[in-house]
């Protein structure tokens, strides 16, 4: 029963593409067999997308294509090539937070820090999509990334903060989420 | 980090490509879409194909329009998210996006593709594990191994129908557009599936899912009510599909159930079906055909829940989806 | 010092420069009343814009040049004798720079000094599926992985440990030879008073039978460990670890390398939950591999490889009988609870006691006996999940509760509040409470969720349940005997005023790195964001247990206000020189330390430093907390005692399908006691978090395995082990409770914990108001609900749960005299009982 080694039919072999990160473009010669996950950390150090169960279980690794979020782990790298791919990396404009960032420091949505990335990436999707989206449109589009400290309360709370500034009205967080009833 | 084994993709831009492809590398190739099926099985060591056949590229497999006779044509490769959001098929499918939007996660979504989801694989909770989980149990007839954790003295392999659109679909009675080397096929969509859940498809291994086309809705009315732990992720461990066509007079002209995740293929209830037609969707006639849905569902111990559960919710699933077409 | 005033902050007024002594400084005490400029402050957390920019570095996000992969591989058999490991096909895999085996690390660890029953790589007994037996090291994973497959193990197989009941009925075959007694690794008997004449008295008696299913911490991120030897034979290893100075422990003991040459750095947690508290075989490995390899070795576990990690919520079958009078006030309670340990000791022996430990906290129990027993069988280990231990038992004694206010006609809220355990007391088995806010806690969502309006009054298939509980904030003992600090904290100032704390604290996520800047800052009158904070590194910082036991704010806080305290006092003699003012006038505020009475005299609190450096050099100090004494001294009296309690009181709102047994929870209300809250927005996400995974181990979460089908783990993964959506996470409404405790930092108490423990009990008694059945078991799954409801129907008991408990021979009784008695907190032996004479 342990003496069976996987059949290795083939090697694995390295191919070149161009992968088009946060605006830029990177030249990589990476493995055939890489997800999207695998080539953003392993071979362009952008270590800020996370992972949790490298199958598609989870929302850690969501990434943007094209502006919509996918899951990095369950695509095969080679299939994205020179397509625009943004990561949170990306999200800041030079040393400006974007405005979700900035809202997730202010109510305290990021206790672990783990899940944070993909949900960011989630919600700026979602918001992109729909500016004015009330807590249920956010609970939709969350419902993929799973996130175990915060009960999502103040995730919530702080997309509706940033969703209201993206609309130029002037938010600032209800005092019951900071000190309770 | 749960890794791929070594494989590489081509990205066909034709159907024919697609399927030379295909043919060219016989077992060692696997179509692919989305992915989000295949991959998490190639991590499992349940699928190993070496060469990766993308058809995400082909123009066919991305249509989704309305054709002359009025029925949905939908490519293979059209992603769930897109088939959600499409306002044709909102408008005279909604059933098709009630359901799709009951897959997996939304992100998840922008990635699955309809055709993949026609095809998941049979799901088994001896079966979706790791290599090393696997072995530990020396595996089982649906991968390596010689029987059927879940039925150890049956002959054959007991995994589950999973997908959220097929009850749907052969319930709407769709048909599929198959391409393969010898030439095309439009076969039923019930046609697709076997009892049985390693030869689950009657798909030959060479053929491409390019299309499906939905039949125009007319004066019918459709459901489909999902059980599930949780309202995001899973699969479903039941999945009921209720289509109905009134006839003038508020009786039942005709019906279709199908049931979803509690065998090796849809099980389509003719018996609830005979109960409804020429009736009106009374509490009674509701009772019977669910009583009717229930008997052949035969869930067993390989998904989340417990079986008596899950075979007690048939006819309460079954009910809920007729009241719902009231 | 003769004929000078004492300062408020315990410098000596107006000394000469020269003559300032940190040795006889009384501590800093914050005896401010608020408005305090940083506490309670719903401030960022200092880490946070780098968590929010992807820039936080986790263990696995660390890339050194020639980096290794490691592999482990693991036993397929739940139980086996390991014949012969045969790794020379794998050493010869092209890439393949080390393999080794159990030879290669005979030496056993353990967290706990009584149970040191682990090895790296298991040599040559395996006890569960998951067991490692072998590790490689190579140029990538995909070559380690490959690798694993060439190592030929031969074993033996052994017959399985599968359950409880097995373990009681087959002393033999043996998972570990130190157990107490055949495959029951520990077995507990206290009692304090005579509780049989108690319950014999007792106007009723409730006798229930409950079981709480195993759940697992499923930290978001998967536990990684990088390890490092260099040139000048100094081993580094940094991990995802809770636990820094246990692995540093660890290390030494089974690499036989002195700790002075071993540095442990904790990396930020992507979530902890007590899940990555234990030092761990993975950790071992790779540093031995750097040092077989003199290259930088990275491992990062797959989520099936967490399962098998696990440590998490023991299952645990409970039996507890509450004597009551007739106005419902409890007389004595009889507990007893069968842990299902797993594989290895872990922090077991504690689990065990922790079951039995805070029964008597929240209500006044008389009388109480507790019998525990922990049993070794063939599954991942189990330990501490959040709440270690008190969940299971807390589930218990609230639905207990919930059942005697209903046979008794008698309001559960009213119930509770009648008999609350005193502020200042002692329980029966010499636990020492100080603030005590449960009263405020259960009024609050009493309040709130318009419980007496609604409470048995709503349509069937709606409900409200109520339940308390209580958490300790840090444990009253180490883990291994020593009489030193439990926290460490040093403190160094920049002459550009710059602060920085060092600590051997762990961020797991709940920030207790900002929670060390907010104090320091509070204290030393300058904005957090001006201080750096260097945490859990074995090289830099002083020693702190770890984040675990929700001691982290009390402990690190008090060291903290130590720390800073001290350089307070050793900055107020130069600066009251400087500025003529009398010491006990000087404050330190808004980056300013100046005279209260004229504010314009003053200097920036950079200069500040930079006077008292010129006067008497390098400005730093050190503080450290070592918790109170416990007045118990009884075997066992170790686990229970803290330094302070929080308590939570929790109502939930459920909606019932009876159809289909669905609970669904749209709200909870919550009261915490948090004492008072160094930064609310963090006890909030505490609160909020708690209620969460609260919710999901009342409903879905399950440490499940196929007992028929070689104890295999039923779903080791994130799909099928139910952690809650967005769909499934109920609103809360959260009401913090501010008592300050004398014991803590400001008056602060736990939120990490404390607040899950309610969750599940209130959940089972809202699904008795809802559908009139009792669902005895966690989780309350459909079936369970559905299948109560059937038998309702049917005329039968309308009740899901267990049958029965395992018998097992208890050891003789430690019986210990309550404070009531006079006693000395030691046992004695059992007086004979009154009247049966002689």
């Amino acid at each position: 029963m342990t003496s069976e080694p996987i059949q290795i039919t083939k090697r694995p072999r390295k191919i070149r593409g161009t992968f088009l990160v946060n605006g830029e473009e990177h030249d990589v010669t990476y493995p055939s067999h890489k997800t999207l996950l695998e080539v953003l950390r392993e071979e362009l150090a952008l270590t800020g997308t996370k992972h949790g169960c490298e199958l598609g279980e989870c929302g850690t690794c969501t990434v943007l294509i094209d502006g919509e979020p996918i899951l990095s782990c369950l695509a095969l790298a080679q299939a994205y090539e020179n397509t625009p791919i943004e990561t949170v990396e990306g999200m800041a404009d030079g040393s400006d937070l974007h405005p979700l960032q900035e809202a997730f420091v202010e109510m305290g949505a990021a206790q672990c820090g783990y899940c944070t990335p993909g949900v960011l990436l989630a919600a700026k999707a979602l918001l992109e999509d729909r500016p004015a989206a009330d807590r249920q449109d956010i609970k939709d589009a969350l419902a993929g990334n799973l996130c175990r400290c915060t009960g999502y309360i103040k995730i919530y709370e702080a997309i509706e903060l940033a969703a209201a500034r993206m609309r130029g009205e002037q938010a600032e967080p209800a005092r019951e989420a900071f000190y309770g009833r | 980090m749960l890794r791929l084994p070594p494989c590489e993709a081509r990205f066909p831009t034709s159907i024919a490509e697609a399927v030379e492809l295909k043919a060219k590398y016989g077992p060692e190739a696997s179509y692919v879409a989305g992915g989000t099926d295949l991959y998490p099985n190639m991590k499992r060591r349940q699928q190993t194909p070496y060469h990766l056949i993308d058809v995400r590229r082909i123009p066919q497999l991305d249509r989704l329009e309305v054709d002359a006779d009025g029925g949905l044509i939908i490519g293979a490769g059209v992603t769930l998210t897109r088939l959600i959001r499409d306002g044709r098929v909102a408008a005279g499918w909604p059933v098709l996006g009630q359901a799709a939007a009951t897959i997996s996660t939304p992100i998840l979504r922008n990635m699955g593709t309809v055709g993949g989801n026609l095809l998941i694989d049979t799901r088994c909770n001896y079966y979706d594990q790791s290599y090393e989980w696997r072995k530990a149990i020396d595996f089982c007839m649906k991968k390596d191994g010689e029987i059927c954790w879940v039925a150890p003295s049956s002959p054959r392999c007991w995994a589950v129908q999973s997908s959220d659109l097929v009850p749907v679909m052969v319930a709407l009675g769709a048909e599929v557009i198959l391409v393969g080397p010898e030439g095309t096929r439009t076969i039923p969509a019930q046609a697709l599936y076997h009892n049985d859940g390693i030869e689950y498809l009657t798909k030959k291994r060479d053929e491409l899912l390019v299309s499906l086309r939905v039949p125009a809705m007319g004066t019918a009315k459709a459901t489909y009510q999902k059980l599930r732990r949780r309202g995001a992720f899973d699969f479903p461990v039941l999945g009921v599909a209720a289509w109905i066509r009134p006839n003038g007079g508020g009786t039942v002209a005709d019906a279709r159930v199908v049931i979803g995740a509690v065998g090796s293929y849809p099980i389509v209830s003719e018996a609830a079906a005979e109960a409804l037609v020429g009736h009106a969707l009374e509490d009674d006639t509701i009772d019977a055909a669910a009583r009717a849905a229930a008997k052949p569902a035969k869930p067993l111990d390989n998904t989340d829940f417990t079986i008596g559960w899950r075979k007690d919710m048939v006819a309460v699933y079954v009910r809920r989806a007729l009241a719902a077409l009231r | 010092m003769g004929g000078r005033a004492v300062g408020r902050y315990g410098g000596t007024v107006g000394s000469e420069v020269g003559e300032v002594s940190t040795t006889d400084i009384p501590p800093y005490r914050p005896t401010a009343l608020p408005p305090f400029s940083i506490i309670g402050k719903p401030l960022p957390k200092i880490d946070a814009a780098a968590k929010c920019l992807g820039r936080t570095k986790f263990a696995d996000d660390i890339v050194l040049p020639r980096m290794l992969a490691a592999k482990m591989l693991r036993s397929p058999h739940p139980h086996a004798r390991i014949v012969s490991i045969d790794t020379s096909r794998a050493q010869a895999l092209e890439g393949v720079k080390a393999v080794i085996t159990g030879s290669d690390m005979p030496n056993a660890f353990g967290i706990l000094p009584v149970s040191q029953d682990e090895h790296a790589l298991e040599g040559d007994h395996v006890r569960f599926i998951g067991d490692p037996v072998a590790a490689v090291a190579a140029i990538d994973e995909d070559t380690a992985t490959q690798a694993l497959e060439l190592i030929e193990v031969s074993y033996e197989l052994l017959e399985v440990i599968g359950s409880i009941e097995d373990a009681v009925a087959n002393p033999e075959p043996q998972l570990h030879d130190y157990a107490d007694d055949g495959n029951l690794h520990k077995l507990v008997h206290l009692e304090f008073g005579p509780v049989d004449e108690a319950l014999e008295r007792a106007h009723l008696v409730q006798e229930d039978l409950f079981f709480y299913e195993g759940s697992t911490h499923l930290p978001m991120e998967q536990h990684a460990a990088v390890a490092e030897y260099g040139g000048n034979r100094r081993l580094t290893v940094w991990s995802s670890t809770q636990t820094p100075h246990y692995v540093h422990r660890a290390l030494e003991k089974v690499l036989e390398l002195p700790r002075s040459r071993i540095r442990v750095v904790a990396m930020p947690n992507g979530g902890g939950f007590g899940g990555k508290s234990d030092p761990f075989g993975h950790e071992l490995v790779v540093a031995k591999l750097a040092m077989l390899t003199g290259r930088p070795v990275k491992i990062c576990l797959t989520r099936e490889e967490v399962f098998y990690c696990h440590r998490g919520r023991h299952p645990v079958i409970m039996k507890v009988r509450t004597g009551v009078t007739a106005d419902g006030t409890i007389t004595g309670m009889d507990f007893e609870s069968y842990l299902d340990g797993g594989a290895y000791g872990s922090y077991g022996v504690a689990s065990v006691y922790y079951t039995g430990a805070l029964q008597t906290v929240t209500y006044q129990v008389p009388t109480y006996r507790f019998r525990g027993v922990r049993a070794f069988t063939n599954k991942a280990p189990c330990g501490p999940k959040r709440g270690h231990g008190t969940p299971q038992p807390r589930f218990a004694v609230e639905v207990t509760l919930d059942k005697i206010a209903e046979r008794l006609d008698l309001d559960p809220a009213e119930l509770r509040l009648k008999q609350l355990q005193p502020a200042d007391s002692l329980t029966a088995n010499w636990l020492k409470i100080g603030s005590m806010g449960l009263r405020a806690c259960i009024d609050k969502v009493v309040e709130g969720s318009n419980w007496k309006t609604c409470f048995r009054n709503l349509p069937y298939g709606r409900g409200l349940g109520l339940a308390c509980s209580s958490y300790i904030t840090g444990a009253g003992l180490p883990i291994y005997w020593n009489s030193m600090p439990h926290s460490g904290v040093q403190l160094k100032c920049d002459r550009g005023g710059g602060v920085t704390v060092f600590c051997g604290s762990t961020d797991i996520g709940q920030g207790s790195d900002s929670i060390l800047a907010y104090i320091v800052a509070e204290v030393l009158g300058v904005e957090p964001m001006e201080i750096a904070v260097v945490t859990g590194d074995t090289d830099l910082t002083p020693v702190d247990l770890g984040s675990y036991s929700s001691r982290v704010t009390l402990m690190t806080g008090q060291a903290a206000i130590q720390a800073a305290g001290r350089v307070r006092a050793v900055m107020v003699g130069p600066v009251a020189g400087k500025l003529e003012v009398p010491a006990e006038r000087l404050v330190f505020a808004g980056g300013v330390v100046f005279d209260a009475q004229d504010p314009e005299r003053g200097m920036s609190f950079a200069e500040a430093v930079a006077l008292t450096e010129t006067a008497t050099g390098t400005v730093g100090s050190v503080g450290s907390y070592r918790p109170p004494k416990s007045p118990g001294r009884y075997r066992g009296a170790g686990v229970g005692p803290s330094p302070a309690y929080s308590y939570s009181a929790c109502i939930a709102e459920v909606e019932v399908d009876p159809e289909t047994g669905i609970v669904q929870v749209p709200r909870v209300w919550i009261g915490h006691d948090i004492g008072r809250s160094i930064n609310s927005s963090l006890v909030m996400g505490q609160v909020e978090g708690g209620v969460y995974m609260g919710l999901g181990e009342a409903l879905m979460e399950e440490m499940a395995y196929r007992t028929n089908r070689n104890v295999t783990h039923k779903w080791p993964s994130m799909l099928e082990y139910k952690s809650p959506t967005t769909h499934e996470m109920c609103d809360v409404t959260t009401y913090l409770i501010e008592d300050p405790d004398a014991n803590g930092p400001f008056g602060a108490k736990e939120a990490g914990q404390g607040p899950l423990l309610p969750v599940m009990p209130a959940v089972a008694n809202a699904i008795y108001d809802a559908v009139g059945v009792r669902i005895d078991e966690v989780p309350m799954s459909p079936p369970k609900v559905h299948r109560a409801i059937k038998d309702k129907a049917r005329g039968k008991e309308p009740r899901f749960g267990p049958s029965g408990t395992p018998t097992v021979r208890w050891p003789e009784v430690t019986y210990v005299p309550r404070p009531v008695d006079g006693g000395d907190g030691k046992a004695h032996p059992r007086p004979e009982p009154a009247g049966t004479g002689g």
